[in-house]
């Protein structure tokens, strides 16, 4: 691991509605917090599936899309200065002799910290692989879910699957670089930008790419390396020669890692106190859909009411010996300085 | 009411009853047939209710909304005969309606 490791009060592992709502409740407690999230934005489920969607449950906001909680929440958050990781997935959580905590990411991140607040929702979003024979052998020699480095494709026989932004977004931007390349959807629809899909079209009608509809039944290869794959079309079987394959179906959530790290799980969920919502490693706390306890409900606003009563414990952490004054910040001069308001 | 009839991948066979209003997946939900795993709830969000019409089914209920058309490019193995269980309303006339539930959800 290179690089020294982000000292801070707090981590927060998800930039989900209820890590972001964490921040703001550790803030008004003076805890600094870095968060970390997979995604390439907060929010969330509500960012990645459902922005457009109204939520009808969130208290005192009767209509709201996913996306604008999530702008309304990073809001209050900002008074606070968080510093936000994405991209990123917290792959190691060890806690140290004094009782404080290291962590890594994927991205080859460090932090080093007081308090862990897990706020992980239905685990972390990961590409969806498609279930295709034989799949697993290809994947990190000829089948990527994602391109972290553009030159890694320069001169292959690239084939993307799909028919979204993720898709035809990494078509234009590759089949400059590529030998060849080939676009396969199970229909001639596309989901992506009008403008995206105008620009594939062009380059078919160039001829320099190739677009098929159909499904991939089969891949073909040897020792990890891509021959080809066979499509099952409209008209019957053919087969698709290529030696890189780029397949775009999609995220979902994965508990990954959190499974790893010590912490008690009962059903992929993890067991905390209701007066901390701590979990059995003192330091690490759970709030939000990540968490269970007799009468958990996955809301939202269970989540806000969690982050409210583990920040008082954070603070007890990070600051022992401090006198913790519960204060309103509809009264106290002194919160709202914090928040800019005064 | 609608008699419906969930032909698991492995043949097995389910027939149940069906209340009108709830969705076909809301019916397989409530009556704990395998292989219809629905992540989402209902919200045309996941693809893994996804279902195959079977026999005068795939025509008589072959029309699908934008929605459910794009998400089901998230499903495995689509066909003509693809829904996604969640966008099937239950009905007097979809009494007796046949489908098969894939190998595997996404």
């Amino acid at each position: 691991m290179s690089g020294q490791a982000v000292e801070t009060d707090v981590v927060i592992v998800g930039a989900g509605p209820c890590g972001l709502f964490a921040i703001f409740e550790l803030g008004l407690l003076d805890l600094k917090c870095h968060v970390i999230d997979i995604l390439d934005k907060p929010g969330g489920q509500c960012a990645e599936l459902y922005p457009e969607k109204p939520i009808y449950d969130i208290p005192a906001l009767p209509i709201v899309t996913g996306q604008d909680l999530t702008e309304r929440l990073m809001q209050q958050a900002a008074p606070f200065n968080p510093q936000y990781h994405y991209n990123q997935m917290v792959t190691g959580l060890k806690k140290l002799d004094d009782g404080t905590f290291e962590l890594e990411t994927d991205g080859e991140m460090k932090f080093h910290c007081k308090v862990v607040v897990i706020a992980a929702g239905g685990g972390s979003f990961q590409p969806k692989k498609p279930p295709m024979p034989n799949i697993e052998s290809y994947e990190g020699t000829s089948v990527f879910y994602s391109v972290k480095r553009m030159e890694d494709f320069r001169d292959k026989d690239i084939l993307i699957v799909g028919g979204g932004d993720s898709a035809l977004d990494w078509v234009n931007n590759l089949q400059p670089l590529a030998k060849s390349m080939t676009l396969l959807h199970r229909r001639d629809d596309f989901r992506a930008a009008p403008d995206s899909v105008n620009k594939m079209r062009e380059l078919v009608a160039a001829g320099q790419m190739n677009l098929h509809i159909g499904q991939v039944t089969n891949l073909h290869g040897d020792n990890g390396a891509l021959s080809g794959v066979t499509v099952k079309g409209k008209e019957g079987e053919f087969e698709v020669p290529c030696n890189t394959m780029l397949p775009f179906f999609g995220l979902t959530m994965k508990l990954g890692p959190v499974a790893d790290w010590g912490l008690n799980l009962d059903e992929n969920l993890v067991p905390v106190d209701t007066e901390k919502f701590a979990t059995n490693i003192p330091g690490i706390f759970a709030i939000g859909d990540i968490n269970t306890y007799p009468g958990k409900l996955k809301l939202i606003l269970s989540g806000f009411h969690e982050a409210a009563l583990m920040a008082q414990q954070a603070f007890r952490i990070c600051k022992p010996g401090e006198r913790l004054l519960f204060q309103y910040t509809t009264s106290s001069s002194n919160l709202q300085k914090k928040l800019g308001v005064a | 009411m609608a008699k419906i009839t969930f032909i698991e991948h492995n043949g097995k066979e389910h027939t149940v009853e069906a209340a009108n209003g709830m969705s076909v997946m809301e019916t397989a939900v409530k009556n704990m047939i395998p292989g219809i795993d629905a992540d989402c709830g209902g919200a045309c969000a996941c693809a893994t209710c996804h279902v195959y019409l079977q026999g005068e089914w795939a025509e008589k209920l072959a029309e699908r909304s934008e929605m459910e058309e794009d998400m089901l490019d998230f499903a495995f193995e689509v066909q003509d005969s693809s829904r996604l269980s969640c966008q099937i309303r239950v009905s007097d006339d979809i009494d007796g309606l046949v489908l098969k539930v894939p190998e595997k959800q996404f």
